[in-house]
């Protein structure tokens, strides 16, 4: 479903990604695991179009995309939920979420998605920013999934959320793979919820995937070693 | 003087300061939602101004040389068009020079204030420097005088409603269609906004042409009130950044509240000082007003 193949990303003449490949299959959830500065979000951005690719490609649903602007890629199939949220404050609950239904024919929010998250169907009045950090991720959450994606990137979704709630959102992910049928990549500093949430393993270092495991064999030590300062 | 007639004459007065207050919250209207949706500030906006007011005075000169017939319903259709070419022109203006420039604001100020100064040789050139004046249809003449002593002018209340027309309808394209969503989005995050599948290039394109078709109709109205020339347009804009920085640059209602407060200031005491000194004592309460409040009269409260 997604096909990234040697994708190098840089920021000017300083190179950030070289050369990163690694796919993830239909009904499969893939973590990133990588500690701070290793390069997650940079490749997180580039497959979502924010920052360009110096080259590799980038295959979603078998047709590329990575010289697509971000919105073409939406239509595509893929969705985002960046670092930090960055759900639209000023705009309501329900806003938020209709913005992703830019290239949906209703205007109606779909019934599974309040089932998933019924907190958002309790709060839909109120304004986004007014949120607390568990509430604004799963609204953002909810916002991607409108987008009716193929692919769904989530970038450190644990990322200052109180331990609970981390749970809730572990669940709700491996209930959207299970009836979406959708590909769900995912970044990660926390072991435990990729141990959760994850098929298969990969440990990002400085920019390269340096370790590739899947769920079973996972060498719990050896990543928690990757994941050290 | 009598007491009522002091009322009369402060009525009037103040109704006057109210298609002031049309004009000015029409111009803001749409210099708010284009800084607003991509932070350009337009200078070019009172030369759009202007193309509204020239279209109203072509329709005039059209339907009294060809339709003499057709000068009593000409008005409504003139707005329209007036509507129209400030925006057909105002998106040639945002593919041809502004959208080429969204990372550099600085020279948007620059480039805008060009198109002005070009737009004004080219009224002059083509137009003809002299001000002209639209013959209005009759039913916009004359006024409407509830008691001895008070009139107010009909252009006005046309003026007046028109204006509540207009901003009501932005006010709720804003808030209710998928354009306000699409642009309430890109002005929170643009690039969130792209990364969730809106087009915010297109977005950009239709909101400045909507802008701009918002002061064609700006123009429309000011024909009501006094002539056309090249530059009535300048005269406007001043008054209209004031009247989107006091008010708050993300607010409409703010834009509301602070075109009347500014229209009503100055006309009223228009009335009782010297024109320029009316202007200093409106400037110097903006000034006081804005160093107690830098963000403007009305700005949203959320965390961020």
């Amino acid at each position: 479903m997604l096909k990234v193949t040697d994708l190098f990303v840089a920021y000017g003449q300083s190179e950030a990604l070289h050369g990163i490949s690694f796919d993830g299959n239909k009904n499969e959830t893939v973590a990133i695991m990588g500690r701070n500065g290793m390069g997650k979000t940079t490749l997180f951005k580039s497959l979502m179009g924010i920052l360009p690719v110096k080259s590799g490609s980038i295959e979603v649903a078998g047709s590329e995309v990575s010289k697509d602007e971000s919105f073409v890629r939406v239509a595509k199939g893929i969705a985002y939920v960046p670092q930090g949220r960055m759900i639209f404050p000023t705009l309501t609950v329900e806003e938020n979420i209709l913005t992703g239904m830019e290239n949906s024919q209703s205007r109606r929010i779909p019934d599974d998605i309040y089932a998933l998250f019924p907190v958002l169907f309790d709060m839909k009045r109120r304004k986004g920013g007014n949120l607390s950090g568990g509430q604004q991720q799963q609204l953002a959450i909810a916002r991607a999934l409108v987008t009716e994606p193929k692919v769904l990137l989530l970038d450190e979704p644990t990322e200052g959320i109180q331990p609970s709630i981390i749970k809730d959102i572990a669940k709700a992910l491996n209930e959207i793979r299970k009836i979406r049928e959708i590909t769900i990549v995912v970044s990660e500093q926390v072991l435990s919820f990729a141990m959760d949430v994850a098929d298969r393993l990969f440990v990002i270092e400085g920019g390269r995937l340096v370790h590739e495991t899947s769920r079973a064999d996972t060498d719990v030590g050896r990543i928690k070693q990757y994941l050290s300062v | 003087m009598e007491f009522s007639e002091l009322l009369n004459i402060g009525l009037m007065q103040g109704f006057a300061g109210l298609s002031l207050f049309a004009v000015l919250l029409l111009m803001g209207l749409g210099l708010a939602i284009i800084f607003g949706q991509m932070g350009v500030i337009n200078m070019a906006h009172g030369e759009f101004m202007t193309i509204g007011a020239y279209t109203i005075y072509l329709g005039s000169h059209l339907s009294s040389h060809y339709a003499p017939s057709l000068v009593s319903i000409y008005f409504p259709f003139a707005i329209v068009l007036a509507f129209l070419f400030a925006f057909a022109l105002g998106w040639l203006v945002e593919w041809g020079l502004i959208r080429h420039l969204y990372k550099r604001p600085l020279d948007t100020l620059l480039a805008t204030w060009g198109i002005s100064l070009a737009m004004q040789q080219s009224f002059r050139t083509f137009i003809g420097p002299k001000e002209v004046s639209p013959t209005l249809p009759d039913w916009l003449l004359g006024s409407w005088a509830p008691k001895e002593g008070l009139d107010i002018p009909i252009n006005g209340l046309f003026v007046l409603a028109l204006t509540a027309v207009v901003t009501c309808g932005v006010l709720l394209a804003l808030n209710r269609s998928r354009w306000g969503l699409r642009v309430r989005a890109t002005v929170s995050n643009r690039v969130m906004a792209n990364a969730i599948g809106i087009d915010t290039r297109k977005t950009d394109r239709l909101t400045f042409a909507i802008g701009c078709g918002i002061a064609g109709m700006a123009g429309a109205a000011f024909t009501t009130i006094g002539s056309t020339g090249p530059t009535s347009g300048q005269l406007y804009i001043v008054d209209s950044f004031l009247v989107v920085t006091f008010g708050g640059a993300a607010s409409l209602l703010g834009t509301v509240v602070s075109a009347f407060g500014i229209a009503q200031t100055q006309s009223i005491t228009e009335f009782f000082l010297h024109g320029s000194m009316a202007k200093v004592l409106t400037l110097s309460l903006i000034v006081l007003i804005l160093m107690i409040r830098p963000q403007g009269l009305f700005a949203s409260k959320v965390r961020r």
